[in-house]
């Protein structure tokens, strides 16, 4: 007769299973990452503020979008395939004299390769563009559009990157986001972005 | 009591039977923990417009999300907007903001995000009452929360 050790179950296999499955929602979890297009909103001014500045017609690049997702750029209607590069061509036209940076007089911009038009923007740091939608425009042609344009300035910034350090702006970005603290990263970054600034600003949509 | 001393037989094996309840705790925890991050959605779960220039949001603890999109059974027409766990108003994006800014310390509230996660279908009117709410407030930091593809896939 066989005698019955309180035999116990092999229970060395749990653990793995435990693991994997730990393993996998671990994983999943980490998968849906928050991105998105980042935004500043301006800040609220007081009733009595003073007038803003009166800005250039010819700095202004106006883009419309009304109800039926049409798209409106400077008075001429525009597919969005071709927004990012009037928006490029725009931004870094270079026909003046920019903004004083730093307590210096306002220089041409020197690095520009537009057609330096005078009926175009004068300089990357005065060049605003300017956003109108209607209440009833569709959010996706909205941020497609807010896209296209913040592309518009990444590819330009790419471009002052290649030729100045030989390295893309968004390559310079990505490095400096693994190693932060990296004083001559940022110091290219920040050069980069004051080379264009962006500037966008969104009108009260039309009802 | 001497007796039960004398059975020393060798070296015992590390009992490992307790392994497996500690990871199942881990993942219990996991599970749980997941479940209760993704809010439950009352709207239809929005469809994120694609986009390029995306960014990641680091510091999941400074963002607070805010949803637009259908209704789920599609009654209602118009956008929906929820915070937290409820249907909510535009007017109720201030207390919200609060109550998210209640619960970090007073060096913490300028680096909080404001994620917006609307549909790509939804109104920009009402994406503007919200943006003018949180900027009536100060909370000028925010993402439209987008996923990564092709930006002339968003309309059709």
């Amino acid at each position: 007769m066989a005698r019955r050790e309180n035999a116990e179950i092999n229970a060395g296999s749990m653990a793995d299973i435990a693991f994997l499955l730990l393993i996998f929602f671990l994983v999943t979890t980490t998968m849906d990452v928050d991105s998105g297009i980042s935004r500043k909103l301006p800040e609220p001014q007081p009733e009595n503020a003073p007038e803003p500045p009166k800005l250039k017609q010819k700095n202004i690049f106006e883009v419309n979008i009304n109800r039926n997702n049409d798209l409106l750029v400077e008075g001429e209607h525009m597919n969005l395939k071709d927004l990012q590069q009037a928006a490029i061509e725009f931004i870094d036209n270079g026909g003046g004299i920019g903004n004083p940076v730093d307590g210096k007089e306002g220089q041409p911009c020197d690095y520009c390769n537009g057609a330096r038009s005078p009926e175009s923007s004068d300089h990357p740091n005065k060049a605003v563009i300017s956003i109108q939608s209607d209440r009833g425009t569709d959010y996706g042609m909205f941020v497609s559009v807010q896209n296209e344009l913040g592309a518009a300035y990444t590819v330009l910034r790419d471009r002052l990157g290649e030729k100045l350090y030989n390295r893309s702006y968004s390559d310079l970005v990505k490095d400096l986001s693994n190693n932060k603290g990296n004083e001559d990263l940022k110091a290219k970054v920040d050069f980069l972005k004051k080379a264009y600034p962006q500037i966008i600003s969104e009108a009260e949509p039309t009802k | 009591m001497s007796k039960f001393k004398k059975k020393k037989k060798g070296l015992p094996a590390i009992s490992t039977a307790s392994l497996p309840d500690i990871v199942f705790m881990l993942l219990f925890f996991f599970m749980v923990s997941t479940v209760m991050r993704e809010t439950d959605l009352k709207i239809q779960t929005p469809k994120l417009p694609s986009a390029t220039e995306v960014k990641k949001l680091e510091h999941k603890s400074l963002v607070s999300t805010i949803y637009v999109g259908k209704s789920k059974d599609g009654k209602i027409k118009g956008d929906l907007i929820q915070l937290n766990d409820k249907i909510a108003r535009v007017a109720d994006v201030r207390s919200f903001i609060y109550s998210e800014r209640a619960k970090h310390s007073e060096e913490e509230v300028p680096f909080m995000t404001t994620s917006i996660k609307a549909d790509k279908e939804s109104s920009v009117g009402t994406i503007t009452d919200i943006k003018s709410e949180l900027r009536e407030i100060n909370a000028l930091k925010i993402s439209y929360s987008t996923s990564k593809g092709d930006v002339f896939k968003n309309v059709d």
